[in-house]
């Protein structure tokens, strides 16, 4: 059991914990996991149980555009992160511009995706399991791609305007942590909807 | 009359905590504060509104089991979809808004940031916002009830198909996505309210505060908020899900050929059974967040009031790891009887009795804490000691619903309801009073009368064992849950309903006992013995009398009765043993 205090003699290290910031974007990365988890379990428990078509073999063809170009915003938004850690603030806002292209690209070839499975293939959310859960995942990560932008847009405004200094590195550390967790969630959607599903 | 929280804020300033506050108007310090305690004190103010609605349903169930044809004040004879009515909203009241809230958000929020010597949450404003989502969370469910239709009447489970076709019930249609929108609003709050929480005990802790040195409070919230943060977006997910199967045309849950009232109206090729799966994996993780905080609430009690430290202070950390993690490999054993794959069946009875191995750990360090202490029977003692007896009790009828075989006969039995409202609404609700007769002080500056909380405690313990025992008994004779009326030829039911009047007047007993406490609760705020700044003699830091600045923890949080001749305490942040 626990002994008589005994009080340290010598400084022991400097007593340092992990900043709230990014403390907090991973626990709500954890439970932003978790809600992915079910829409990929929906998708998986569902794959071929569809009793009438189109089939995902049918309407579905491998977006590698567009996930080139959303991985590599995950690069550009590094970059950004360790421009403005060197006080490089110029080139700071160009590779957050970078990255909001590259992220609407992304959003962009998502949305001619959907109207093309819409309008041309007639798959609609409620057509069978195969829409309903190929929607409801997809759109998932969509509408997260749509809330990282927003932000990154925010940043890449207040970047412009000068008012993004060394001081928010971490802020913008913590954007990036979101952002990489997104690009790092549409591995797991392209593996599963496009490469497993098919 | 003095302000009982200008009290509560006086004791606060001669704490670790001391900090100059601006006079902010009245509603920026009582109502949208950020400040933690306040909004402690919030949450179980709004948990305390949640259990006596929840409780008043439980007693219109009650009369209505034991004299069915007796009409209720303002309601005349109930029909059955009422009591199923009823029986949904109990359940979700008492589940989210009572064990969730009070153990977890409550004590958390009152006494976290003190116990791991931090001045406050790590995100104050998202601490405040989830509390408000909380409370709109609480008006949009208890708003279900006036809604054409009434309130849904699926349970608090809310199974499809009966779920997700508004056709298959009164209260089917806008009370249940009523239902759906509340529960999602409260898994958005209490998820960030963990996220906030984790955050405070992973980057707020004071110098020292090493993770060996956290009060088993601490641990427990630890893993309470990594569970909820875990299983709330599982259930948001879910609800999501549903919502979409009742609105966009989805068939998530829905079956091919469901036959509702006569009509075919399945739309779908989807299988209820996810739903089981999804919400199971939410519902069983569940229990743990409503029981942890009990657990480390009594560790730490159980140690204080015996002056001995916790027994097996590591272990006690580990097997609340441990349950966490095994909670989340168990939820199958719900789902015996829902025509789940037998071999399924087998896996999550054995992960089931695994779970029994830690939980078994933690009575023996609770029993060898107490064995040959100086005990202190105080009232927060007694409710301790209730829990313990609780935990057992219902407890052990645990594994033996773990059994397929024999759950196959209990499941929708009043076995079952015995079970989970011994295990995890009366140990949770006793840990929850032992909670607050331990801190009251802390909220209002003034201790609760001694006296009166031990009437209370001893008409509660003997009233909620005379309530929930007998169930077993109602169980083991077959009699059914979720039944609104026994009646027709089953002569064996009928024999039941003695048994069951009894059930009901002894519920009425466990309320009326809970006036005593509401009584004391309301006098004690203004006219409660002041409380010394440490009445307890506890070692942890929320009840620490150093006055300057950021506390440094030199200790573990138990040590009690390790100097003898000198303080039989020392707290965490004491420089050396003080003599006396």
């Amino acid at each position: 059991m626990s002994q008589a205090a005994v009080i340290p003699q010598n400084a022991p290290e400097v007593w340092k914990l992990p900043s709230r910031g990014i403390v907090g974007m991973a626990c709500l990365i954890l439970a932003e996991a978790a809600i992915f988890l079910i829409f990929v379990v929906a998708y998986v428990y569902y794959i071929g149980k569809s009793l009438s078509g189109p089939t995902p073999r049918d309407v579905l063809t491998l977006p590698i555009f567009a996930t080139i170009c959303l991985l590599s915003s995950s690069l550009t938004v590094h970059l950004a992160v360790s421009t403005l850690h060197g006080d490089k603030r110029r080139l700071c806002s160009l590779w957050l511009a970078a990255t909001v292209l590259l992220g609407s690209i992304f959003l962009g070839s998502t949305a001619l995706e959907w109207y093309h499975l819409i309008y041309h293939d007639g798959l609609s959310i409620r057509t069978n399991l195969f829409g309903s859960t190929y929607y409801s995942l997809v759109g998932l990560h969509a509408s997260h791609v749509i809330v990282g932008l927003l932000m990154l847009t925010l940043a890449l405004i207040f970047s412009l305007r000068g008012a993004v200094t060394t001081r928010h590195t971490e802020r913008l550390q913590v954007l990036s942590l979101y952002w990489h967790f997104v690009d790092g969630i549409w591995v797991v959607v392209f593996l599963v909807v496009y490469v497993l599903g098919r | 009359m003095t302000d009982p929280l200008e009290s509560a804020q006086a004791i606060q300033h001669s704490g670790p905590n001391a900090e100059p506050r601006r006079r902010r108007s009245w509603i920026r310090r009582y109502i949208f504060t950020t400040d933690h305690r306040t909004i402690g004190i919030q949450y179980l103010l709004l948990a305390l509104i949640a259990v006596i609605i929840g409780a008043s349903l439980s007693l219109l169930m009650r009369l209505h089991l034991a004299w069915p044809d007796l009409p209720m004040p303002f309601w005349g004879v109930m029909k059955p979809e009422d009591y199923l009515a009823l029986v949904t909203m109990h359940g979700t009241l008492m589940v989210f808004f009572v064990l969730t809230t009070a153990p977890q958000s409550g004590f958390a929020n009152l006494v976290l940031p003190e116990q791991i010597g931090s001045r406050q949450m790590a995100l104050p404003l998202l601490n405040a916002a989830s509390f408000w989502l909380t409370v709109l969370s609480l008006l949009v469910l208890v708003s279900a009830f006036f809604m054409p239709g009434g309130a849904p009447i699926s349970g608090w489970t809310s199974y499809p198909p009966l779920s997700a076709i508004a056709a298959s019930g009164p209260g089917q249609a806008l009370g249940m996505d009523i239902w759906l929108v509340s529960i999602g609003i409260f898994c958005i709050a209490s998820t960030l309210a963990s996220v906030n929480m984790l955050t405070t005990i992973v980057a707020e802790r004071c110098e020292g505060m090493t993770l060996d040195r956290m009060p088993l409070t601490v641990w427990s919230w630890l893993v309470a908020s990594m569970i909820t943060v875990l299983v709330f977006s599982v259930l948001f997910a879910a609800a999501v899900l549903l919502l979409c199967d009742r609105h966009l045309g989805t068939a998530f849950f829905v079956p091919m050929g469901d036959l509702v009232n006569g009509q075919i109206v399945g739309h779908g090729d989807g299988t209820p059974l996810l739903w089981l799966h999804l919400f199971w994996f939410f519902g069983h993780p569940e229990v743990y967040i409503a029981i942890l905080p009990g657990m480390g609430i009594t560790s730490s009690l159980l140690a204080n009031f015996s002056r001995r430290p916790a027994l097996g202070y590591r272990l006690m950390a580990l097997t609340t790891v441990l349950i966490g993690l095994l909670g989340f490999l168990v939820w199958g054993h719900h789902m015996f009887v829902s025509g789940m794959n037998p071999y399924a069946g087998t896996a999550f009875a054995l992960t089931t009795m695994a779970i029994a191995v830690p939980s078994t750990a933690k009575v023996l360090s609770w029993i060898g804490t107490i064995w040959g202490g100086n005990l202190r029977l105080t009232t927060p003692m007694l409710f301790s000691l209730g829990f313990l007896s609780l935990f057992i009790a219902g407890g052990v009828t645990g594994p033996l619903l773990a059994l397929p075989i024999l759950d196959a006969y209990l499941h929708n039995t009043f076995f079952v309801v015995a079970h989970f409202h011994l295990i995890m609404a009366m140990a949770a609700i006793f840990s929850v009073f032992a909670g607050v007769y331990y801190w009251f002080p802390l909220m209002a500056g003034r201790q609760l009368h001694e006296g009166w909380g031990k009437v209370h405690f001893w008409l509660t313990f003997i009233a909620a064992y005379s309530t929930f025992f007998p169930m077993h008994l109602a169980g083991l004779a077959g009699e059914p849950r979720h039944y609104s009326q026994l009646s027709g030829g089953a002569a064996s039911m009928a024999a039941l309903i003695p048994l069951q009047r009894y059930i009901s007047i002894s519920a009425i007993v466990l309320v009326a006992a809970q006036l005593i406490f509401l009584t004391n609760l309301i006098w004690s705020v203004w006219h409660g013995k002041l409380s010394p700044a440490n009445p307890w003699q506890a070692t942890t830091l929320e009840w620490s009398t150093a006055s300057d600045g950021q506390p440094i923890v030199l200790r573990g949080p138990y040590d009690y009765g390790v100097h003898p001749g000198q303080s039989d305490f020392l707290p965490q942040d004491a420089l050396e043993p003080n003599p006396e």
